[in-house]
């Protein structure tokens, strides 16, 4: 089997966030892609979706350096090695410039930047010994690079994701070590269900080339593929899946 | 000193050497005590931290950012894991 495309049999995976719409979609992509795979997330066990069932639940807070510590640790103690991080644990809270008070900035930064930055960082000295097997995925969002009126911190903060992927790719090559961000576009999911209505759906699904909102699968397709052998000369990348909606 | 402690001290100097010959894929005899990682050893940045983390690893011992930065030299090293052991 382990000679399939794509395939991440033996590879031992932590995505933080894996209870969510677009996380749970990862974890079981990598589960039926052969790996052992961990995950994170803030609510109760007895929330947790059915896809994510084979992978193991960390309950953590990625905003604390306890809890991400904790996790990374556990993974190690569990599988005995680490090879990919995926960061997509992230929250979206819209409001305008003038009423993004300072709460919600911090909100922003905290889970969404330096969640990210503490995931890499207690990851790392791991991922050096998996070498050509390491991995580090980011999700950022199209708003990082094409911005979105009401989304200020939001933006901000899936922008400084592309920075530290980029800074870390470069940091990390040497050792074999690739770290990308995917940038999916508008996905069908709960998250984006809360900012557009149903007219402002049908607006923007005549804007996409492609007539059509992202599946949480199509992001997850593209993490797959990121973190698996074959992708082992792409890294310092954005990888946009978008359905076109920025060429 | 007893012997016995010499005895040990030196176990632990050769262990280190050991890893950090291991880590830097140099023969034994490369790593001499008075060698700089960078300049002697040609180990870049990364490389030394690398090495930090297989002295934490194999000692069981942390080091700080302070005794990061202070550790120039394989002598260095072997000192900080003897202080780390002793205390
Ligand atoms: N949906 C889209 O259209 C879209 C577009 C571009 C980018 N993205 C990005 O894709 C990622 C996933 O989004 P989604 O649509 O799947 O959203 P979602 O369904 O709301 O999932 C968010 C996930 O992040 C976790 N999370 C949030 N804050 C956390 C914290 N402080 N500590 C630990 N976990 C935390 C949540 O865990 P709990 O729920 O268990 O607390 C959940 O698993 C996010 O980074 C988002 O910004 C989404």
């Amino acid at each position: 089997m382990s000679n399939a495309p794509f395939s991440l049999q033996g590879r031992v995976a932590l995505v933080t966030g894996g209870t969510g719409a677009i996380g749970s979609a990862i974890v079981a992509e990598f589960l039926s892609a052969g790996a052992q795979v961990a995950f994170t997330g803030r609510r109760p066990e007895l929330q947790v979706p059915s896809e994510v069932d084979g992978g193991v639940y960390l309950r953590g807070d990625s905003r604390e350096d306890g809890a991400v510590k904790a996790a990374v640790a556990e993974v190690v103690a569990r599988f005995g090695r680490f090879d990919i991080l995926v960061n997509n644990a992230g929250v979206a809270r819209d409001a305008l410039l003038l009423r993004t008070n300072d709460e919600l900035w911090a909100e922003m930064m905290e889970t969404n930047l330096r969640g990210v930055f503490l995931f890499c960082r207690e990851a790392t000295r791991h991922l050096l010994k998996a070498r050509e097997a390491g991995r580090i995925i980011n999700i950022s969002s199209i708003v990082a690079e094409r911005g979105n009126a009401g989304q200020a911190a939001y933006a901000a903060s899936k922008a400084g994701i592309l920075g530290l992927t980029r800074a870390l790719a470069r940091e990390l090559g040497s050792r074999g070590i690739t770290v990308n961000a995917v940038a999916p576009g508008f996905i069908d999911s709960p998250m984006t269900a809360r900012s557009i209505d149903a007219q402002g759906r049908a607006d923007l699904e005549l804007e996409i080339p492609l007539r059509r909102m992202g599946r949480c699968e199509d992001v997850a397709h593209m993490v797959r593929f990121l973190a698996s052998p074959e992708a082992g000369y792409v890294t310092g990348q954005v990888l946009r899946v978008n359905g076109g909606l920025q060429v | 000193m007893s012997k016995h402690e010499i005895a040990s001290e030196d176990k632990i100097a050769a262990r280190v050497i050991e890893t950090i010959a291991a880590q830097l894929e140099l023969s034994r005899k490369e790593v001499q005590p008075e060698a700089t990682f960078t300049e002697d050893l040609k180990a870049d940045s990364l490389a030394v931290m690398e090495l930090l983390l297989a002295l934490e690893d194999t000692f069981d011992v942390q080091a700080s950012d302070e005794e990061i930065d202070q550790m120039r030299t394989v002598q260095d090293a072997v000192q900080f894991v003897e202080r780390q052991l002793a205390s």
